[in-house]
Order: structure tokens, then C-alpha cells, then sequence
């Protein structure tokens, strides 16, 4: 952890996030919504790659935790008005219960299989926010009354620090003895629980780590959404966006997710222009970056800094 | 009467997708590919298809052909653009491969999903059917449409059991699916072997897909669901096992048929993803899985 200070990665991270906090006095509103959403999808993905890089657990349903904490969350407000800060805790606490479920299988399943489970538990979700339309608002979605603030500035502001305390705290995790734990039992779990560590102690916490900071950043994307919906926050196609995110921006680095989902969020917009072909050239980018730098934007730059 | 209707309708429905899902199954089984483009393969066999017989006026049974030569070319596209250069690629650490060929295919369907979305835009499209008119069965008004989807799928899946167990050729597949150092050992190219998987897989979507359009009618939209719904039965049977899938896919026809008809359609897929993850807690490795 000390080194880490020192690091340039440290100073790189450190100077990102000061620039990033200034935007807000001289960009236009419309850059601030779209960093907002791109900071909560940021940590999203870093969650997805404590899982998968470290754990070594193939979670292709991320959207099932993230769906669990918004619906949680925007329900309590919705129908019951409870307050907005009340049901972001309360999401989160659900989205923690969800990723105990998941943990269940992946204790006994592991690779397709278990990414099997976590695909149809998305589409168990999906299909039960659909048949309880009264409660979740179906297929078109749950008003929220509340939100946290209107203020473009304030929200952009929230997302930044959320996302930098996310990164800190997912990084300080998967570096600490506990993540190398985590990685061990992720690459051989015979090896590792011969050496006395308790695999399925650390797969758990690692599930409701991950869980939680999903559960958490779903919760507070509905309320700056002012809506949930299927399409937003539950849908397979919203969890794939989550994977290419950490394996474009680097599996096993953390980091490097957050920075995949500014990436791909950002580059979604700029490609507007081209109209349905957008998510074409996004998706074709990322199969290039998988194909060719399979280590991710991070895992590139700091390999190249590893040889130099 | 409505037992005798959910007993026909199940029954295309469950040969369908036993179709679609053993070309699936059997690259699984021979090479260890989870190939998540299969539903964009499908929809582009389909389409194609449809654009042969009602654009370019070609009949329907050029069309077919033209859909299921698309299936094909695509599938080796899939092979030699995506998944080969996973394989072979030394960055790639081979604990992590699987990942790499899920997100691989799984990108490609994406780019090909949109690109059908783009020529051809997403409306739903229902391909000429090569037998038009309704016969009565048991008291049921059946479409001819439906009797020849089955009867093809039943075909189709019989010529690809005698030519696995029957020709050379299959044998080596086989033996592929056992032990690829083995048969490499015997003198066997793995490459040519997959190559062959790969055409036979292409096929076997290509014709699925050209049926499915005929009888349900394909959109851009059915990628996911149609791929979702080919793991699922490949997982449930057993990842690998051909005779596992064929049972699973027709248990999973016929719980969607029945809930469809019994409860609602909108709770069709329901029962059939609860039985999964029950099937995946007491047996993880599916009904006649090896592992």
C-alpha cells in the first residue's frame, strides 16, 4: 500500500480526479449528465472485476446486483416515500442479500456453469419485474418522486467522489492480503485451500463487497435518473456493457474499468452521429482491443511501464 | 383437443430448438467453445433468407439455400476472425481463454445484430414458407408449415447421427470430443477436425434459423433470447452431450408450450429457467453431463 503512494499510477489517478473535479465550472451541463452516468457505470465495473479478475468467478449477470439495489431502492421511495437517503442504504443492504444468493451456487459451479446461473438469474429478475407490474411499473418503468438534487454540478460532484471512494476502497481491497488471497483461490482453489486459507470465507466477502458497491451505485443512479427501468438498469445487454467495460479497460486492475466504462460511455455519445451504427463500431473496437491488447488499456500501459 | 394442440405445437417447438441447440452442444463438446454469436448466426441465416426469397425474388427454396450458405459463412468467420485467434493467442493465459472466446463471441453477435439491424432494419420478418396451407390433425387445425419444420428438424438431426457414428470423418470428431491429443497422436489434424465442427455447426443454425423464420419469424431482437435459450438446453442436458440436449430441448419446449397455453403467454419462460436452476443446484453438471 505504500508503494502504491509513491507510484505513478497513484500521481496519474490523483491528478485524473482533480481535473475531473473542476469540470464542473467550465463545462456545459449536457458533458456533466453524461460523466454522471459514466462515473456509476465506472463502479459497476470495477465491482464486475473484483469478481472476475480477482475471484475468478465469471459473473455474467452484474446487472442482477445492480437491478436488485435500484428497484430496492426506487420501490421503497416510490410506493412507500420513504426517504431517498433511507432507501439508497436499503437498496444496497438488498443488493448485499442478492449477492449471497449468487454466492450459493458459485460455491458449488464453476465457470459456464455458474456464469449460466448469473445470466438466468437477470432473466428471473426481468421476468419478475415484469409480472409484478403494479409494484415494479413493468415494462415501462417506475416514476421515483425524489431524487438527491437537481444541481448538474452537485450530482456530477457526488458521482466523482462515489467513484473515487469506490476505486480506493476496490483497489486498497485487491491489493491487500486479502485480494491476493482472493486471486489465488480464483486461479487454483485446490492449491490455496491447501495452504490453509478458507476459500469459501473470502469468495463470500468478495460477493458481498462486489455486491454492495453495485447495489449501491444502482441505487443512486435511479435516484439521479428519477426512473428505473428494465432497459436501464436490468437488461443483459446493460451487463455486457459492464463486462466489455473491465476487460476493455483491463481485467485484474480495477482501475482500469472505471477508466473502460468512461470510455465506452463517452465514445457512445460521440458516435451518435452515425446513428444505429454506434454500438456497431463500439463493439468492433472492443473485439480489437480483446483480440490485440488482451491485457485492456491499463494492463498495456502498465506493462510497457513494468519493461521500461 | 387443446391436449392433442399443445402436444403438436410442443412438439415443433422442442425439435426447433433441439436443432438449434446441438450445433451448439457439439462445438462445446469437440473444441471447448461456448459460442455466445449463435442466436446472431440464426437471425442472419433467417434474414438472409427472407431478403433471397421476398427481395430478390429468388423462390423460397433458393432462398433456404442462401440463408443456410450465410449460416455457414458466417460460422467460419466466426471460427477464423474471433475464436482461432483466442486460441492461438500467447497473451492470452489459457486459464483465461474461456472468458476471452464468451466476450470474443459475444461482441461479434453484437457487431453482426446491428449490422442487420442497420441493412435491414429491426422489424420482425417472417420468411416464406417452402409448404403453405393447414391440415386437420386429431381435431387440430395445424399449419403444413409446422409438420415440415418438424419433420426436417427430425431429418436433419438423424443425418448428423449417422454421420457421426457412421463415416470417417464423424468418427474423428468424436474422438476429437474424447481426447484431442489422442487423435493427434493418430496422425489427425485438430485444425481440419474443428474446421469440420464448424461447417456442420453452420448448417445445422443455418437450417434452424431459415425454419425459425418460417415458423415464428425472426427480428434483430431475437439474438439474445435465441442464444440465452440454446445455453440454457445445452446446460440443462449436459454441456456436450448431443442425446442430453435433445431430451432437455424438448423438456423446455414443452414446459413453454404448456405454460403458454395453461397459465399465460407472458409467464412462457418462466418455469423453464426455475427448473434450470434446480437442475443446476442438485446436478450441476446438467442431465447427462460427464464431468
Amino acid at each position: 500500500m505504500a508503494g502504491f503512494l509513491t507510484s505513478r499510477l497513484f500521481f496519474v489517478s490523483l491528478a485524473l480526479v482533480i481535473i475531473a473535479a473542476t469540470l464542473p465550472l467550465y463545462v456545459s451541463g449536457y458533458v456533466l449528465g453524461l460523466l454522471t452516468v459514466a462515473f456509476y457505470f465506472g463502479v459497476f465495473a470495477m465491482a464486475w472485476d473484483l469478481l472476475f479478475g480477482f475471484a475468478g468467478e465469471v459473473n455474467f449477470g452484474p446487472t442482477f446486483l445492480i437491478g436488485v439495489g435500484a428497484y430496492t431502492a426506487g420501490i421503497l421511495n416510490a410506493q412507500f416515500g420513504w426517504s431517498v437517503y433511507l432507501c439508497i442504504v436499503l437498496g444496497a443492504l438488498a443488493s448485499v442479500i442478492a449477492g449471497l444468493v449468487l454466492a450459493l451456487p458459485a460455491l458449488r459451479v464453476r465457470g459456464p456453469y455458474f456464469g449460466l446461473t448469473t445470466l438466468v438469474a437477470v432473466l428471473m429478475l426481468q421476468n419478475f419485474i415484469v409480472v409484478f407490474a403494479d409494484l415494479t411499473g413493468g415494462e415501462i418503468g417506475l416514476t421515483i418522486p425524489d431524487v438527491i438534487t437537481i444541481n448538474a454540478g452537485a450530482n456530477y460532484w457526488i458521482a466523482l467522489g462515489f467513484m473515487t471512494i469506490s476505486a480506493a476502497i476496490l483497489y486498497g481491497l485487491s491489493q491487500s492480503p486479502v485480494g491476493l488471497v482472493l486471486q489465488a483461490s480464483g486461479q487454483d482453489p485446490v492449491q490455496a485451500g491447501a495452504l490453509g486459507f478458507n476459500i469459501v470465507k473470502h469468495k463470500l466477502a468478495a460477493f458481498i463487497v462486489s455486491a454492495f458497491f453495485s447495489g449501491l451505485s444502482g441505487a443512486l443512479l435511479v435516484f439521479y435518473f428519477g426512473t428505473a427501468s428494465v432497459g436501464t438498469v436490468v437488461d443483459v445487454a446493460v451487463g455486457v456493457n459492464v463486462i466489455v467495460s473491465a476487460v476493455l479497460g483491463g481485467r485484474r486492475t480495477v482501475l482500469g474499468a472505471a477508466l473502460g466504462a468512461i470510455f465506452l460511455i463517452v465514445a457512445g455519445e460521440f458516435l451518435r452521429p452515425t446513428g444505429e451504427l454506434a454500438t456497431f463500431i463500439v463493439s468492433a473496437v472492443a473485439l480489437l482491443v480483446v483480440l490485440f491488447f488482451p491485457g485492456g488499456f491499463l494492463g498495456a500501459a502498465l506493462s510497457r511501464e513494468a519493461r521500461s | 383437443m387443446r391436449a392433442f394442440q399443445i402436444l403438436i405445437d410442443g412438439f415443433a417447438i422442442s425439435a426447433l430448438y433441439a436443432l438449434g441447440a446441438t450445433g451448439f452442444t457439439l462445438i462445446f463438446g469437440v473444441s471447448g467453445v461456448l459460442n455466445l454469436s449463435h442466436g446472431a448466426i440464426m437471425v442472419a441465416a433467417a434474414v438472409a433468407a427472407w431478403a433471397a426469397a421476398s427481395v430478390l425474388n429468388v423462390g423460397t427454396y433458393a432462398g433456404a439455400l442462401i440463408g443456410v450458405a450465410v449460416a455457414l459463412l458466417t460460422a467460419f468467420a466466426t471460427y477464423f476472425a474471433v475464436v482461432k485467434p483466442i486460441q492461438d493467442s500467447r497473451r492470452i493465459p489459457n486459464e483465461e481463454k474461456e472468458i476471452f472466446v464468451l466476450t470474443g463471441t459475444l461482441l461479434w453477435g453484437i457487431m453482426i445484430q446491428e449490422l442487420i439491424a442497420y441493412f435491414f432494419t429491426n422489424n420482425a420478418k417472417t420468411v416464406l414458407p417452402i409448404v403453405e396451407g393447414v391440415v386437420e390433425i386429431l381435431g387440430v387445425r395445424t399449419p403444413k408449415n409446422e409438420i415440415f419444420t418438424a419433420i426436417v428438424c427430425c431429418l436433419v438431426i438423424a443425418l448428423l447421427w449417422l454421420l457421426v457414428n457412421r463415416t470417417r470423418t464423424g468418427k474423428a470428431v468424436l474422438a476429437a470430443s474424447m481426447n484431442p491429443r489422442g487423435v493427434t497422436l493418430l496422425g489427425l489434424e485438430l485444425t481440419n477436425i474443428y474446421i469440420v465442427v464448424w461447417a456442420i455447426y453452420g448448417i445445422l443454425a443455418g437450417i434452424a434459423g431459415v425454419l425459425l423464420g418460417m415458423f415464428l419469424g425472426v427480428s434483430s431482437y431475437s439474438v439474445g433470447p435465441l442464444t440465452a435459450s440454446a445455453f440454457s438446453i445445452v446446460v440443462l442436458g449436459g454441456l456436450g452431450s448431443v442425446s442430453g440436449s435433445l431430451i432437455a430441448a424438448f423438456v423446455v419446449g414443452y414446459l413453454e408450450t404448456l405454460t403458454a397455453y395453461l397459465v399465460s403467454p407472458a409467464y412462457r419462460t418462466i418455469p423453464a429457467l426455475l427448473l434450470l436452476v434446480f437442475v443446476m443446484y442438485i446436478r450441476p453438471q446438467g442431465l447427462l453431463g460427464r464431468r
